[in-house]
């Protein structure tokens, strides 16, 4: 417990003008959303397929950087070898780079036409672009950094003796890493989860530039408030709100379950 | 130095956000995404003939460009690619039509899939991209396609046109319907394919100075620039039909 101290002005204002504009734009999408056609809004069709596709791509997605970023994560951590700077400030490009970009550099690899796509197309007849696959990889792509990072410090937090420990009592290599690394480094991994799932969820540069836009198959909950932005306002307040909703009640229980503590 | 130029630029910064018409010397132009190429050039060329003035061009779907206006976007013209989008702002004066447009089918230069007609993109293994209905050239896709009796299922329904023309230019589609002005500004990568039926899916393009326009005087002389033979002569150059 930290003892309780006053609070100097000179921090305490901007910390309050901090929240004030943190929390103030989520107040305006409150004070401004239809409620009173917001049943049978949310019952539409159209954003009930959206949610499903968003909840269902984000998830995949999240599974996707678990399998490869725990491991890349380890090798960040754990392995010395030549240029693991260099490959530490690679696995950060996508935190940086505008999520169009993105989009643009996987239609460059993975589209028809690109280095890795066009062999994709025509060994297996396997397109990724304006499907909901592409819509997974377009969301793994930018959100597994945070996964990767979050990892990252808790593998190089944890007491390594334990795995030594693990070692000298005969155990190899992988039995090490999944009976005691994983273990010991699972809040890191669910707080690196919940992080990667949020920053999918709310993914659109990459996804419309990449994936592309159509119902049910690619249009996600930001492409369909994008695009309801532009013609019918109150539907994009209504979908927002939803998308809030979701991630806040998600990130909350998960929270609760998972991450009190540390 | 430094103050000086923080000075300077703050300056300046009071001076754009001026609603002064008499020093306002920035004209601010929103214009659908099929006009990027000729307004670039039109502002060119109007930079040159008022020297002083600058262009600000914001190119978009014609919706988002309605939205961010009736947001209070401070726009002093606004071009749009149908008259369906200037009737939802809310501060648009009278406007004219100064072009019109029509839809061609663009494929990726040397047409691998062979497409030659409307009813080409509904054949198997034929990827097409649409504009989203929301958008003009989505409207116009609608109602040809409708006309035609042609049903497929586009794999994506694009923000603007120019997300559309960008899915053929790359190749990740083997058609879109897109206006014939961004197949020809696209020429070193699209073919234009035209179809019977096209000229019945013409859009007229309005433009109007803003009600509420900073630079009112600015806006007046830029509408009149591109309405004059010089600005017709940019358009039609670029595939538009004369109003």
């Amino acid at each position: 417990m930290t003892p309780k101290r006053r609070i100097p002005v000179a921090l305490a204002v901007p910390a309050a003008l901090g929240l004030a504009f943190l929390v103030l734009p989520l107040a305006g999408l409150l004070v401004r959303a239809p409620w009173s056609t917001l049943p049978q809004r949310l019952t539409e069709p159209a954003v009930r397929s959206a949610l499903a596709l968003s909840l269902q791509t984000a998830t995949l997605a999240t599974a996707l950087c678990l399998v490869l970023g725990v491991p890349l994560a380890w090798l960040l951590a754990r392995a010395e070898f030549p240029g693991r700077r260099l490959v530490r400030a690679l696995v950060t490009v996508p935190l940086v780079l505008p999520p169009v970009v993105g989009g643009v550099a996987l239609l460059l690899v993975f589209g028809r036409r690109g280095l890795v796509g066009g062999w994709l197309d025509q060994v297996f007849g396997i397109s990724l672009p304006f499907t909901t696959a592409g819509v997974v990889v377009a969301e793994a792509f930018v959100a597994m950094p945070f996964l990767v990072i979050a990892v990252e410090g808790a593998l190089r937090g944890a007491d390594s003796r334990f795995e030594e420990a693990a070692a000298t009592l005969g155990a190899g290599r992988w039995v090490t890493f999944t009976r005691v690394t994983l273990p010991l480094v699972a809040p890191g991994v669910a707080a690196g989860a919940v992080l990667c799932w949020a920053r999918a969820l709310g993914e659109f540069g990459a996804t419309i530039t990449f994936a592309g836009s159509y119902p049910g198959t690619t249009r996600t909950m930001p492409l369909a408030v994008y695009l309801a932005l532009e013609t019918d306002p109150p539907a994009a307040i209504v979908l927002s709100l939803l998308l809030l909703a979701v991630s806040v009640t998600i990130l909350t229980a998960l929270r609760d379950r998972w991450l009190t503590g540390s | 130095m430094i103050r000086l130029l923080v000075a300077a630029a703050l300056a300046a910064t009071v001076a754009g956000c001026g609603a002064d018409p008499e020093r306002g010397d920035t004209v601010t132009v929103f214009a659908a995404a099929s006009l990027t190429e000729s307004f670039t050039t039109i502002g060119r060329e109007f930079e040159a003939a008022n020297r002083g003035t600058r262009v600000v061009f914001n190119f978009a779907g014609s919706s988002a460009l309605a939205a961010q206006i009736n947001q209070g976007a401070p726009a002093d013209v606004f071009a749009s690619a149908a008259p369906a989008n200037m009737a939802t702002v809310a501060g648009a004066g009278a406007p004219v039509t100064f072009a019109r447009n029509q839809l061609v089918i663009a494929v990726p230069r040397g047409n691998p899939k062979g497409v030659r007609s409307l009813a080409d993109l509904a054949r198997g293994g034929v990827k097409v991209a649409l504009c989203a209905e929301q958008v003009p050239c989505g409207a116009a896709a609608r109602k040809v396609l409708d006309a035609a009796g042609v049903r497929f299922t586009p794999v994506t329904l694009e923000q603007d046109v120019k997300g559309a023309l960008s899915k053929v230019r790359l190749g990740e589609v083997d058609a879109a319907l897109v206006y014939r002005t961004d197949v020809r500004a696209a020429a070193s990568d699209v073919d234009g394919v035209e179809f019977p039926g096209s000229a019945g899916a013409v859009n007229d393009y309005p433009i109007v100075v803003l009600k509420d326009a900073p630079n009112r005087a600015g806006a007046e002389a830029f509408v009149a620039f591109v309405r004059s033979e010089r600005g017709r002569a940019v358009l039609t150059g670029a595939g538009f039909q004369p109003p």
